[in-house]
């Protein structure tokens, strides 16, 4: 719906914000008006994050102006914008998980009865009017850390309005929901928004921004490249628009030609971090020359499963078999050498070393190996010989291999990794995440790689938080949900709808 | 951290190095110019102190060798710091590992008679190091198998290393007579003086390029540094991270359990309780200034060594009582260590990857 005829509450006017060798916003013009929703797109990088920084005055513009509610404002911190009224919703949220919901919301504006004690009964009831008024149901004494993602992020969306928040900056808050709770929360972002209250939403996933957004704004490279109406606009258009060329967005491949089965994995049981048990009883086939996609709301026991077929956790019962062998109990190192390509799902934490160059990064699986070791010395001729090969090959930005890793973009960073997994002999591929927070280009080349893989006869298995990546690449697509495989279907009937169920824990 | 050699990248090598040691040379200075002030305000002269001080650190040949003397255990237990932070360890043991090279040398030195000197001289040097490597790994097999911090242990095992080499020097390896000391090394164990160069101080400097060359050349220093960096991604690569913090540390306290020995070797000629008190922690002062860089420590060990070797000159000529000299060390590592204090003063903007983080320890 058209909104611009109304108020304008946001107002950015050429603003610019310049990094030490770095022009991260570059004269950007922006209106809001009232009771909007303006999704911003842009790949990783564009400057949408610095953009949102200046207008929640964490970061000073060099240029340009901000004006909000008719008035020139200049915003030194948070405080100052959350008094005129601007809240953020962070990706990351920003909650004590052993607090309740209530503690969670008068955090930083504690509601006191005198003598600095806390007045609890009013701030519950203040969360409960609240939650009633714009239809965010959240119980206010339930403890954070025991509430699923999508509430929590209400209970997000709840502080900023606690602090009378009408302008609400949301940043990618789809990222780490199901299909199901993204679609409540833009059943929420309506109703807010027909009270009046005005929304920024950032995201680079284009169907959202046509199912929920008034208007939409393009940032690429620092600049704000054009507005544009989501009944003017199509998934390819909005692309074109942040990429500035023509993008593929559908993986192109053909049929697959399954092969021997290469991974096993029989009644797996695995346990996390905290000792509880993540993974209960996994079955899984992965066929050389075909990609089995794991889709599943993040949390399911998918991180668990990956580390464990990886060697990294420890494996509480069942077996896993790779290409005939029993690697139940094999260490990391075993389980590479015998032809395992593992692409991490964070890939700062365990993919790279940041201090490192992209030469020494590129050989972290094969580093003890001649040629690029021979006994004890390395050979930093031939380590760096084979970054500037696969730099080349991989197309990594900056092309310098001496570049430190934490110098990259999401982007080059996980390209660095590709290529480092991708350039050993491999018989299974596990690709966690491959894609996440990179840029449009990125993800096209990953993703082309991948099917490339699987076409030479590898087998692949993809763990994807994004459901089109999963239904994209995958040739089979089996759903977790609490530790279990629930169901596996072959890719013709893998319908958004039925897995996004599935996902969920409804068994459809 | 450049780890390549590209001789055709000298100028910038030149000006990496300009840039590593910029921050500590101006911490050097920012330290003396306080120091002046202090002196200043205790009413004596400055340059009058600082110039006794130089003349006592280089004014003559003995007074050069007596620096050298100085630096030689400062050089390996800053090796010793350094390297355990290069494997993401903090080694506030260095004290106590090297006092148990210290006594091991010693035991080697006067228990056995008659070993010609090209046995026995590094047959003790090398039990003495070996005691450090041992005395090191425990706190390194501690925080693998019991996840306990290692710069507790390291503090705790101190404790015992000095009551234990103390007990040792006053019971069954004291000599005869009233003074708890061991009795002398065999003359077939010591290591040399040429005129008043100590010849520990070349197998001190030997000791700084095997370790560069351990950590920048080897798979093994590939290892370490990974680790250190990232055990995540260490574990991920297939590192045994277990083993390698062991490693890490048994080789840590190789480095200064041979500070120890070179000292009872080549300086005390026995083991004598109180004369290696703070030795071990000087070098946490050494492998910070050095910014954790194994060829930086030895400047930095000559620095310090210096101002040790010129205190006394300093003392009788300028009449400043010789603790100024601990003052300006503790100067000199507030100021590497609040680096921000300093980048702020000279204007050096922080470059990227090349930060000491003193807290990665600590969890």
């Amino acid at each position: 719906m058209d909104k611009t005829n109304r108020p304008i509450v946001l107002e950015a006017k050429g603003l610019t914000k310049r990094f030490p060798g770095v022009l991260a916003n570059d004269n950007i013009n922006l209106k809001l008006h009232q009771g909007e929703i303006l999704a911003l797109l842009g790949e990783n990088g564009a400057g949408k994050s610095t953009l949102m920084n200046m207008l929640y005055g964490l970061y000073t513009p060099t240029e340009g102006e901000i004006w909000i509610k008719g008035e020139k404002v200049e915003l030194s911190n948070p405080g100052e914008a959350i008094d005129r009224g601007v809240g953020m919703v962070h990706q990351h949220f920003q909650l004590v998980p052993p607090m309740t919901v209530a503690e969670n919301v008068m955090l930083g504006s504690e509601i006191t009865s005198g003598g600095g004690r806390l007045n609890m009964r009013q701030a519950i009831r203040n969360v409960r009017e609240l939650s009633e008024q714009y239809g965010l149901a959240v119980d206010p004494t339930a403890v954070i850390e025991d509430l699923p993602v999508g509430t929590q992020q209400r209970v997000e969306i709840i502080k900023a309005l606690y602090r009378h928040a009408d302008i609400l900056i949301l940043d990618e808050p789809t990222a780490v929901l199901t299909p199901q709770e993204a679609n409540e929360l833009f059943r929420i972002m309506r109703d807010l928004t027909a009270q009046n209250v005005s929304i920024i939403f950032i995201t680079h996933k284009l169907k959202e921004v046509l199912a929920v957004a008034d208007r939409i704004g393009v940032l690429r490279s620092g600049q704000m490249v054009g507005t544009a109406m989501p009944e003017d606009s199509t998934e390819t258009s909005l692309a074109e628009m942040m990429v500035g060329r023509n993008v593929i967005l559908r993986v192109e491949k053909s049929a697959s030609k399954p092969g021997q089965p290469v991974l096993q994995i029989q009644n797996l049981h695995v346990h996390d971090d905290r000792g509880h048990a993540a993974v209960e009883g996994v079955d899984l086939e992965v066929f050389a020359g075909e990609i089995l996609g794991i889709a599943g709301v993040e949390g399911n026991g998918q991180r668990e499963l990956v580390e464990a077929l990886t060697g990294l956790r420890h494996i509480d019962a069942g077996k896993i078999r790779i290409d005939g062998q029993d690697t139940t109990h094999f260490s990391p190192r075993q389980i590479t050498e015998l032809g395992v390509a593992h692409i991490p799902e964070d890939r700062e934490k365990h993919g790279l070393v940041m201090p490192y160059t992209l030469s020494d990064n590129m050989v972290l699986n094969r580093y003890f190996k001649a040629p690029y070791a021979k006994g004890l010395i390395m050979h930093h001729d031939k380590i760096d010989e084979n970054g500037k090969v696969l730099v080349k090959e991989y197309d990594v930005r900056p092309p310098n291999v001496h570049a430190l890793a934490q110098n990259l973009s999401g982007g080059n960073k996980q390209k660095v990794i590709v290529a480092r997994e991708f350039s050993s002999p491999t018989k299974l591929l596990v690709a966690a995440q491959p894609t996440r927070g990179i840029d449009v280009g990125s993800i096209e080349f990953i993703h082309k790689e991948i099917v490339a893989q699987r076409d030479h006869g590898v087998a692949v298995l993809v763990v994807s938080a994004e459901l089109d990546e999963v239904l994209g690449l995958a040739d089979r697509v089996a759903v977790m949900f609490d530790g279990r495989v629930v169901k596996i279907l072959p890719i013709a009937e893998a319908t958004r709808e039925r897995v996004g169920l599935l996902m969920a824990g409804s068994d459809a | 951290m450049t780890t390549q050699t590209d001789s055709k990248a000298k100028p910038s090598r030149l000006m990496a190095i300009w840039r590593a040691a910029s921050i500590p040379l101006a911490a050097v200075i920012l330290a003396l110019l306080v120091g002046a002030v202090i002196l200043l305000i205790s009413g004596a002269n400055p340059i009058a102190a600082y110039s006794a001080l130089a003349k006592g650190a280089f004014g003559s040949t003995a007074a050069f060798g007596r620096t050298l003397e100085k630096a030689t255990p400062l050089i390996l237990g800053g090796l010793a710091v350094a390297f355990a932070f290069k494997g993401g360890l903090f080694n506030i043991g260095g004290q106590g590992q090297l006092l148990f090279g210290a006594i091991v040398a010693a035991g080697v030195g006067f228990g056995i008679d008659g070993l010609p000197f090209i046995i026995h001289m590094p047959l003790a040097l090398l039990m003495g190091s070996l005691a450090g490597a041992l005395y090191g790994a425990i706190p390194g097999a501690l925080k693998t198998y019991t996840g306990a911090r290692e710069v507790i242990t390291t503090i705790m095992l101190n404790f015992i290393a000095i009551n234990f080499t103390d007990w040792l020097a006053d019971g069954p390896w004291k000599d005869e007579g009233i003074v708890a000391r061991t009795p002398a090394i065999a003359e077939a164990a010591a290591i040399p003086t040429w005129g008043n160069i100590p010849a520990g101080f070349f197998l001190a400097i030997l000791a700084a390029v095997a370790t560069w060359y351990l950590l920048y050349r080897t798979t093994t220093g590939y290892e370490i540094r990974t680790v250190g960096l990232n055990s995540n991604a260490a574990k991920y690569a297939g590192i045994k991270v277990s083993y390698t913090v062991i490693l890490t540390m048994a080789i840590s306290g190789f480095l200064a359990g041979m500070g120890g020995a070179i000292e009872t070797l080549g300086v005390v000629g026995r083991y004598q309780p109180g004369f290696n008190a703070g030795l071990g922690f000087d070098g946490i002062t050494i492998a910070l200034l050095a910014r954790t860089n194994p060829l930086g420590v030895v400047p930095a060990a000559l620095l310090v060594g210096a101002m040790q070797a010129g205190s006394s000159q300093m003392q009788f000529d300028a009449h400043v009582p010789f603790q100024i000299i601990d003052v300006i060390q503790a100067l000199i590592l507030f100021f590497v260590s609040a680096d921000m204090i300093v980048r702020w003063i000279v204007r050096v903007q922080p470059e990227e990857g090349e930060q000491v983080t003193l807290s990665t320890s600590w969890g």
